[in-house]
């Protein structure tokens, strides 16, 4: 066990946690920050996806250790009253089914416009690997679209 | 604070009403007697209270199928309001709302009707009350977004002051319904009601129950299916930090924690010993027997028209092909989870669950305490797709909370989740085809083989009724891999055999594939053989509008190749049109175009959403998702194994229209997932020459090595 301060949503937070511990953890069972979903534990499906110093990381896979002083964002801070563009497209284009995954997608997705705020098609295809069973890869391409 | 305090009073009155109808006058008085503010609840899905909050109950569990916004809406529709003056609430599990069941497609189709007239009966009271209160004809009064109206002397009372009133009048029994002709909500385009929740990652799902002394519970079962628990050493287990108490339960072994890491970490290191109980089998053996019985006949065919041998010994051309589907996981994006609290002879369940109402009966008996000391609450859930279909989550939950005497939050982790499920079973069918000298499809034979349990071939399905010889048999290999419903169950299999092989038919009759099923469908109208348990007309209707859509026959465009494909289930007519693009030697789903005729619509940006979804996600199981086994154990164990489509895979428009129809709501959930697969299929036979008789079609694809 180690304590460790973190910035998550540009607050300071202080977590005493085994080193290992995967951020999505942390964020969960430590700080009750539950917006951020479990979905395999393998970075292989995008539903943890939080900002690490603005960039898109799946933070099952991100052990609190590594962490150090970079900014954590996570769903719940992306924007102070849910009104960030991205989420206001998921909102108006009513992308969500089961909503699960789709904190993972915003994530993924914001990040992405941050980089490139005109993406084609190709720069979605290649950039957004998160995975949704409902299948609303659709919906969250228009989403971007709309949103950049 | 308003809705704090009509909760407690929905809980007073709950307890002191207890009938099947929560009546107004009984409660109005409760709430006079609880000190609170007049309440009108005519039935179980409407409260109104003086200040004019509306409020209406949601009583299905939203799987990601919209039914928490839908059914309101129906609501909503007969009660006059406008969408935006509503509060929705998610109904707890009781049975004065009728079966809480979400599977089979079915909640919209059963439950129209009655929430239509429970919403009509408080429009009806609220104009009733309002008539006496102005001393006037009640046929003179209307309502009218949240108010009713005198139009002779221009009074207008909101609902909110005509409460107390309202309340104290007796309950209609025969209420008129609207004309829908004067919907204004029902059929238009209405926001998920949960939108703002899941765009800001508030708590909503099971999985994120947070409560007082509650321990995370990670659990080792059985590694393969024929391995039964015998016993636990938990010497490490007990040493990691955070672990607090290891119990075997049920035939699992749960390691409690203060945090799901500690549980994990505990459960890596527990040691357990499993006996073997069954033969521990593998999907090659299951596929050697497939082959094997796919060629025996059964003593009792599932449906028998005419005489199949006369037809196959006719001297016509027989044609003949194998089609087989693999196992599948469910996959919810959210992992299996359960909150369970048991004490003093009572438990309180909390999490996913499309079958709340035998989860309740199922806790009871594993617990062996009295159904009405088990409460079960109904979070949001993260997918469904069948998989909740079986109370094993809740049960597990409360027999650990139990043996723990703890509240816990029983978390599965993906690989428990992809190799502790019970699957669409694998299943294989062979068919054949006659077709005569002057080219008349006269045969149809299937013989389908399903591990364990379930189908593969629908008896009364299209093409039943249209081929005068037409013979099906259906058998299961026994299996001690536990199968079970899986999105569009029977029909995910059947119809991407019959579809494609229709597909073949066309082709070797020469004949458009969309033109062979209208020939066929007026046979069946015309001159049926045997009983068709499909509409023709309403089958029509969806071809003819998909045909329309996508330009079938006309398409202008090069290097893009279509495919068709149509199937009934769950009551619903949909016919799609895939169309593929070579991109270099692969073919890539480029759009879809899909008709559906499921009767009214009730949210528009909902249904289309269940299509757009469910053909992505037929999709992406066609493509990319199996699950075998080894020595009784699934292969694949997460999503690095388990594949499912990503964005460079999925179609970059799927574009749904519904044919316009006064008919009554029926199936969406699942009904536009079965034809994707023949559509798709049979568009890469149209771009390659190749058929693709085989799911996962095993392609090269963008995305497979994008994990």
């Amino acid at each position: 066990m180690a304590t460790y301060k973190l910035s998550v949503n540009n607050k300071p937070m202080t977590v005493t946690a085994d080193a290992d511990t995967p951020l999505l953890w942390v964020l969960r069972d430590h700080l009750n920050l539950v917006g951020t979903k479990f979905g395999c534990g393998v970075a292989a499906c995008g539903a943890c996806t939080v900002h690490l110093d603005g960039n898109a990381v799946r933070s099952c896979s991100v052990p609190v250790s590594s962490v150090a002083t970079a900014k954590v964002t996570t769903i719940e801070g992306l924007s102070a009253k849910g009104d960030h563009p991205v989420q206001k497209a998921w909102s108006d284009m009513d992308v969500a089914q089961c909503g699960y995954c789709q904190s993972g997608q915003i994530m993924a997705a914001a990040a992405l416009l941050k980089r490139m705020p005109n993406p084609t098609d190709a720069d979605i295809d290649n950039n957004i690997t998160n995975i949704c069973r409902c299948g609303t890869q659709t919906r969250i391409r228009q989403a971007i679209h709309f949103s950049s | 604070m308003e809705a704090v305090s009509r909760r407690s009073f929905l809980k007073i009155t709950s307890i002191a009403a207890g009938s099947s109808l929560m009546l107004g006058f009984d409660m109005f008085n409760t709430a006079e007697a609880a000190g609170l503010d007049a309440v009108f609840a005519p039935n179980a899905y409407v409260t109104i209270d003086s200040k004019g909050l509306i409020t209406l109950m949601a009583p299905n569990p939203e799987i990601g199928q919209g039914i928490k916004t839908a059914l309101p809406m129906i609501l909503a529709e007969e009660l006059n309001v406008k969408w935006d003056s509503v509060y929705v609430e998610m109904a707890p599990l009781d049975p004065k709302y009728g079966s809480q069941t979400a599977g089979g497609s079915g909640a919209i189709r059963s439950r129209f009707k009655p929430i239509r007239e429970a919403g009509a009966t408080a429009r009806v009271m609220l104009t009733t009350a309002a008539a006496q209160q102005w001393n006037v004809k009640e046929e003179e009064c209307h309502a009218e977004d949240g108010y009713i109206i005198h139009k002779p002397s221009g009074k207008k009372a909101s609902y909110g002051e005509l409460v107390a009133k309202a309340a104290a009048l007796p309950v209609p029994t025969n209420v008129t319904l609207k004309d829908p002709k004067d919907f204004k909500i029902i059929g238009t385009r209405i926001h998920n009601v949960d939108n703002q929740k899941i765009i800001t990652g508030q708590p909503l799902y099971g999985i994120d129950t947070r409560r007082e002394g509650m321990l995370f519970a990670l659990v080792s079962r059985p590694p393969a299916f024929g391995k039964v628990y015998k016993s636990f050493d938990a010497t490490e287990t007990l040493k990691v930090t955070g672990v607090k108490n290891v119990v075997a339960a049920g035939g699992v072994v749960a390691v409690l924690a203060t945090s799901t890491w500690a549980a994990k970490k505990g459960r890596d290191v527990l040691k357990v010993t499993w006996d073997d109980a069954s033969p521990l089998e593998n999907s090659l053996d299951h596929e050697t027997a497939f082959t094997k019985m796919v060629n025996e006949r059964t003593a009792n065919p599932s449906r028998n028209d005419g005489d199949i041998d006369k037809a196959l010994a006719s001297g016509g051309k027989i044609l003949e092909a194998t089609y087989s589907v693999p196992n599948l996981s469910h996959a919810n994006m959210e992992p299996i989870n359960f909150f369970a609290d048991v004490k003093d002879g009572k438990a309180e369940l909390y999490g996913p669950t499309q079958v709340p109402s035998a989860m309740r009966s199922s806790v009871a008996r594993a617990l062996n305490i009295a159904p009405e000391n088990v409460t079960i609450g109904m979070p949001r859930q993260g997918g469904g797709f069948g998989r909740k279909l079986r109370p094993d989550n809740g049960v597990e939950a409360a027999l650990i909370s139990q043996a723990a005497k703890a509240p816990v939050q029983l978390m599965w982790t993906r690989e428990d989740d992809i190799q502790g499920d019970y699957y669409r079973p694998a299943s294989m069918t062979k068919y054949k085809a006659v077709i005569s000298s002057d080219n008349k499809l006269i045969g149809w034979h299937a013989n389908s083989v399903v591990l364990t349990s379930g189908g593969a071939l629908m008896p009364r399905g299209f093409p039943a009724a249209a081929i005068p010889n037409f013979r099906l048999d259906a058998q299961n290999l026994k299996s001690n891999i536990p199968t079970g419903p899986w999105r569009g169950p029977t029909a995910n299999a059947a119809a991407f055999g019959d579809e494609s092989f229709l597909d073949e038919i066309a082709v070797e009759m020469k004949k458009d594939p969309v033109a062979l099923r209208l020939e066929l469908l007026d046979l069946a109208k015309n001159q049926p053989v045997g009983q068709a348990g499909y509409d023709i007309d309403k089958f029509k209707s969806a071809i003819d509008l998909v045909v329309e859509m996508s330009k079938w026959g006309k398409n202008p465009q090069k290097n893009v190749y279509q495919g068709f494909a149509a199937y009934y289930s769950f009551s619903t007519y949909v016919a799609q049109v895939a169309e593929v693009t070579m991109v270099g030697n692969v073919p890539r789903v480029s759009k879809v175009y899909c008709a559906v005729n499921c009767g009214r619509v009730v949210n528009l940006s909902g249904a289309e959403n269940q299509v757009q979804g469910a053909i992505v996600d037929g999709l992406s199981h066609a493509l990319f998702s199996k699950i075998t086994f080894d020595k009784g154990a699934a292969v694949q164990t997460n999503f690095h194994t388990y594949k499912f489509l990503k964005m460079a895979d999925a179609p970059l428009d799927v574009v749904v229209q519904f044919v316009k129809t006064d008919e009554p709501p029926t199936g969406l959930g699942e009904p536009g997932l079965p034809p994707i697969a023949p559509a798709v299929a049979n568009a890469i036979f149209a771009a390659t020459g190749k058929r693709v008789r085989k799911m996962p079609f095993d392609l090269t694809t963008k995305s497979k090595d994008n994990a």
